[in-house]
């Protein structure tokens, strides 16, 4: 074991992982953290608590994270290159594992003309790989970036994320293997609801043998409206919605369309079980969490397996 | 006027381990004026060059590397040479490197940093080429400038937000990541993607170094 992560845990005893999503609030207001983390606790293996996600300001993913871990999670703090440079990046990582904080997501960022600020000045000073890279040279060589080594490492269980359903596609199992080479001990994906394609990825994956270097977590979310769903096709970058998704929520009637969407959420997670490779899901209900135990229940993934620490 | 100047050349032979024919250009312009890749510099690199060793196929002075149509003529009477180069060193400015980069079909190397456009930019309009960023990455990625042109600088490939060819952010503006895998693909150099590039050095950058003009 490389960290006391419980996701870490969960996923060398070889058990398909489950992670939750939790966004922050546009306040500073912790009982928003304290109810989802409550809804959410019991149900999941470690939880990611977003990072300022599409660039609007919110409360900072590793305070979230401390406060959720009161709560009894096992929170995946997310930071993004768009906000801090290279010393910013390395301050909150010493920080983030004095709390005693155990897994950390290294995202490159949502760019920040998508937020509520778009004239703020994008940092970009490392990209996603770098930055995974940078992790693991401060725990496993005790080497800040510039080479200096320190006394006390941080100990983070380093995750990373990999978009499927990207251009150029033909490229993406490579630049999967470089975030592996960086150091990524497992990955999150984008949202999939193009089960097909997702799959011929992960045969590219595999070719290459990533599966067996990284624990790959498929990322789903279910959806509540068909309004949801056309939004995510047409506006969302890098999202892949199939036009059946969407004729399936059509089909049935409004008051039950929330319903389809949960049902398909499970279709969906029980599709990418069979899939060589998949180590677990990683469920995105942000702003609809209570939603979360039905679908996992349902799925057969409950209850999560239980570690004495 | 961009001012640039030549790379160290143990920089420079690193990029050109594996080739041992090249083809050496230079500019007549901003290069020639810094002394950074003039008639002189470019005669002087062949003579380094052959005694690491390496065959000169051949070179030419362009009298302005970024204006497109006279770097294509000038490309044309040097078919031959070129086609018997393993690969192209340029010797100037990100703007002249990418102007060849688009014109040669062939691996180019930059064999020069950018420093500072001096207040101007380059002949070449129709996009941004050059952020000045003094440590040119032009070498990993298909003499296409990520720095100037991704909306995240990223140096190790697209980000997920590309799409049909288009950036995230704006859909008016191609994915240069895109067009960055393309031109390796069409070189046969997509393995380029697989290496690790390192964080780059901002401080010799104008937009994130000390604000004082860099003259050599």
């Amino acid at each position: 074991m490389k960290t006391k992560s419980n996701l870490e845990r969960v996923l060398e005893a070889g058990q398909f992982a489950v992670t939750g999503e939790l966004g922050p609030p546009q306040s500073a207001d912790a009982e928003v953290i304290r109810k989802k983390a409550k809804i959410l606790k019991d149900h999941v293996d470690a939880c990611n608590i977003t990072d300022g996600q599409t660039a609007v300001v919110r409360m900072a993913s590793w305070a979230a994270c401390s406060i959720g871990k009161e709560e009894g999670l096992d929170p995946i703090v997310q930071m993004t290159c768009r906000d801090r440079n290279r010393i910013a990046l390395q301050m909150d990582i010493l920080g983030i594992s004095a709390l005693g904080l155990n897994n950390m997501l290294c995202l490159t960022g949502d760019h920040q003309k998508f937020g509520n600020h778009p004239m703020a000045k994008g940092v970009y000073d490392l990209d996603s790989i770098q930055f995974v890279k940078m992790v693991k040279d401060m725990r496993d060589e005790r080497k800040f970036q510039c080479g200096e080594e320190m006394t006390t490492e941080p100990r983070l269980f380093i995750g990373a994320a990999a978009n499927p359903f990207a251009d150029p596609f033909e490229i993406r199992a490579a630049r999967l293997a470089k975030k592996v080479a960086a150091g990524a001990d497992f990955i999150q994906t984008q949202i999939i609801y193009n089960v097909d394609k997702f799959g011929e990825w992960m045969k590219m994956v595999r070719d290459r043998g990533l599966h067996e270097q990284v624990k790959i977590l498929a990322g789903v979310a279910p959806i509540k409206s068909v309004g949801a769903a056309k939004y995510m096709k047409t506006r969302v970058p890098g999202m892949d919605v199939p036009d059946s998704v969407v004729t399936r929520l059509q089909g049935v009637p409004k008051e039950q369309v929330s319903g389809e969407g949960v049902k398909l959420c499970i279709d969906i997670i029980n599709q990418l079980r069979e899939i060589e490779g998949v180590a677990g899901i990683h469920v995105m209900a942000i702003e609809w969490e209570e939603v979360v135990p039905e679908i996992l229940e349902t799925a057969g993934l409950l209850p999560r397996p239980k570690f004495t620490p | 006027m961009l001012i640039s100047e030549q790379k160290p050349f143990e920089e420079i032979l690193g990029y050109l381990n594996g080739d041992k024919n090249i083809f050496l250009i230079g500019c007549k312009g901003c290069a020639e004026g810094w002394g950074s890749g003039g008639e002189r510099q470019v005669a002087e690199m062949g003579g380094r060059l052959q005694e690491q060793g390496k065959t000169i196929t051949g070179s030419v002075v362009v009298d302005m590397l970024c204006d497109s149509a006279l770097t294509r003529l000038k490309l044309r009477t040097y078919k031959r040479e070129i086609a018997a180069a393993d690969s192209l060193l340029v010797l100037t400015d990100g703007a002249g490197v990418q102007t060849v980069a688009e014109l040669a079909n062939k691996v180019v190397h930059p064999g020069c940093n950018t420093l500072s456009s001096g207040g101007a930019h380059a002949e070449w309009k129709e996009a941004e080429r050059c952020l000045e960023c003094g440590d040119c990455m032009l070498e990993f990625t298909g003499g296409i400038c990520p720095i100037a042109r991704c909306s995240k600088h990223l140096l190790n490939g697209p980000c997920g937000g590309s799409q049909g060819g288009k950036c995230e952010v704006d859909p008016d503006i191609p994915c240069v990541w895109q067009e960055i895998v393309d031109q390796l693909a069409r070189l046969g150099q997509l393995d380029k993607l697989e290496r690790l590039v390192k964080p780059k050095n901002w401080s010799v950058s104008l937009i994130s170094g000390p604000p004082v003009k860099r003259y050599p």
